[in-house]
């Protein structure tokens, strides 16, 4: 590699995220929800942020769309910077045009009468011209695959339906950073599994940045580059799904995979495991080396 | 026991949701139904308590038609837990939220004291106990509402996706809170989506798919069909699709649940050996 594109690679523009030292306590809240945390994740990486409940996800979250401190009032102290924007200074209809939110309940995101009018109000509300809209909500629902549900309204259609519609209104605002709040935790598995596939799809093909908050780590660990586990409000473990996986994660309420869970107990009791895996195809393929005759 | 016999229902838009439910839950049973988005579960135990009532067909609560009794008087025996909290959590604190029933009900002070905090303790949410139930993380609001259900001790519980944003922990705290209470006769009914769980508490599996009951077995019979799990937009447990991917080295395929697959496979590594 040449020094200049060394130089490139190293430089803090590449960061689509950079949380430095950042406390926050809710208004009338005794204790911060997020303490001293500083973390900071490139452009296009696939990043799951997951932890017991009320560590924190959903804070470190709001603040990453400006909802925290413009909307949840309280005490906030270090940087947030988010494509290059300070999240104080930065009004929220400027920060939505780089960071798209997806909710846990789609419920509460979706309003209009038809799929079609929900995500084609983002654009509308950037001022983009009839033609642009059009384009960007013809190409939103294709790539979310739900064009043939256009004319329906979001609550005749089923709950898996209902979440792509959500992703495809936040993804026709075009942004470079996607912060999904548990998405799947109201869909059934395949549901979950194939919105978590669109997700992917969104990280690989268009290089947009992904944080996803979620508990169904089997489901997910595929996908994510890495993993930040949470506890009472700070970061704990941060790496790969293999290296973060571990007897610390499992005792604060990390929900390990069970395929990971069984081979670390399968290794305690003297079974060859040259990597631990995090899918049941990994796992499968290391078992049968130890198991075929 | 709870009965449903020939149980139709249908919205007032007109779509049949359950078409021709028999089913019997015995006493102390632990049954978790699942299926997929739009199965018709939620439908299903909303006839428990007789929130909703059968177009066609009946629902038998211990023996009696809900079309007989009001609500009120069936949730003395039947608690519903709702899917979403905040469609049932209205007080400011969460001690009021949860002791509401019982002022209800017409305890006296000493009682609702003890029953409350009790609750409180057991489901992990005693230093709440002054906070609104608003300014909690959607897992704890889900505890709360299910903290205000399981306070006036009903005969039958009815839990519509307990495990919604629970952590691994909570999820243990819950499985074996659940099995204290069918140790202690009760009946407890789950509407879930998460297999996972289900391997971990093997209860009686009672599989919908388009408002029918496609299958009614045991969770290790249940899960491990992958026909089923597919036709109920269900994934298996991941130790079943990982016996069966090893399927011809000899290995049991009814395994769902970690610590059954790791004695499995530790008999098969010490053959091979």
């Amino acid at each position: 590699m040449s020094r200049s594109a060394l130089v490139l690679e190293m430089t803090p523009r590449l960061a689509a995220i950079d949380v430095n030292n950042l406390t926050f306590t809710y208004l009338g809240s005794q204790k911060p929800s997020v303490a001293n945390v500083t973390f900071s994740i490139n452009r296009g990486q696939f990043v799951v942020l997951t932890g017991p409940s009320g560590c924190g996800k959903t804070s470190v979250c709001r603040c990453l769309n400006g909802l925290i401190p413009h909307f949840y009032s309280g005490e906030l102290h270090g940087d947030v910077v988010v494509c290059g924007l300070d999240i104080r200074q930065c009004p929220t209809s400027e920060l939505s045009k780089k960071v798209g939110f997806v909710f846990q309940n789609p419920e509460n995101q979706l309003f209009s009468l038809s799929v079609e009018r929900d995500v084609a109000f983002g654009p509308e509300n950037l001022g983009l011209s009839r033609a642009e809209t059009r384009e960007r909500v013809e190409w939103a629902l294709q790539v979310t695959g739900i064009s043939s549900l256009r004319h329906r309204a979001p609550y005749e259609v089923s709950g898996g339906q209902q979440q792509r519609a959500a992703i495809a209104a936040v993804l026709a605002m075009k942004p470079e950073v996607m912060v999904l709040d548990e998405p799947t935790s109201f869909l059934d598995p395949r549901s979950a599994a194939e919105i978590l596939k669109v997700v992917h799809s969104l990280n690989r093909q268009m290089g947009i940045t992904i944080v996803l908050v979620e508990h169904r780590l089997d489901l997910a660990s595929q996908y994510a580059d890495r993993i930040i586990i949470m506890d009472a409000g700070k970061v704990i473990l941060d790496g790969k799904p293999s290296e973060v996986y571990n007897e610390r994660a499992r005792l604060i309420g990390v929900g390990i995979p069970r395929i990971t869970f069984l081979a670390q107990l399968l290794q305690k009791e003297g079974m060859p495991f040259p990597t631990i895996p995090v899918t049941v195809e990994e796992a499968s393929s290391l078992l049968r080396r130890s198991l075929g005759s | 026991m709870i009965k449903t016999e020939m149980l139709h229902f249908a919205y007032p838009t007109g779509d049949e949701v359950l078409k021709g439910i028999d089913l019997e839950i015995e006493d102390s049973e632990f049954v978790a139904i699942m299926g997929e988005n739009g199965a018709g579960k939620t439908t299903l135990i909303k006839h428990f308590n007789g929130l909703n009532k059968p177009t066609k067909g009946r629902v038998l609560i211990d023996g009696v038609d809900t079309r007989k009794r009001s609500v009120a008087s069936i949730s003395r025996d039947v608690g519903l837990v709702f899917q979403n909290p905040d469609h049932q959590l209205f007080c400011e604190t969460v001690k009021e939220e949860v002791s509401f029933s019982l002022k209800n009900f017409g305890y006296d002070e000493a009682t609702i004291e003890r029953r409350t905090n009790s609750i409180l303790e057991t489901l992990d949410l005693s230093e709440y106990c002054d906070s609104s139930p608003f300014t909690l993380s959607g897992g704890e609001r889900k505890r709360v509402a299910l903290a205000s259900v399981l306070v006036w001790n009903p005969k039958h519980v009815v839990l519509d996706e307990p495990t919604i944003g629970q952590d691994y922990l909570q999820k243990d705290r819950l499985r074996n809170f659940i099995l204290q209470l069918v140790s202690q006769r009760k009946t407890v009914i789950m509407v879930t989506h998460d297999v996972e769980f289900v391997a971990e508490c093997k209860p009686r599996v009672l599989l919908l798919s388009r408002g029918n009951v496609v299958a009614d077995g045991p969770a290790h019979k249940i899960l491990s069909d992958d026909g089923l799990a597919n036709q109920c937009s269900l994934i298996r447990p991941q130790m079943s699709s990982l016996m069966s991917s090893l399927k011809d080295l000899g290995l049991a395929q009814d395994v769902i649940d970690v610590y059954t697959a790791r004695s499995c496979l530790l008999e098969a590594f010490r053959k091979v050996r």
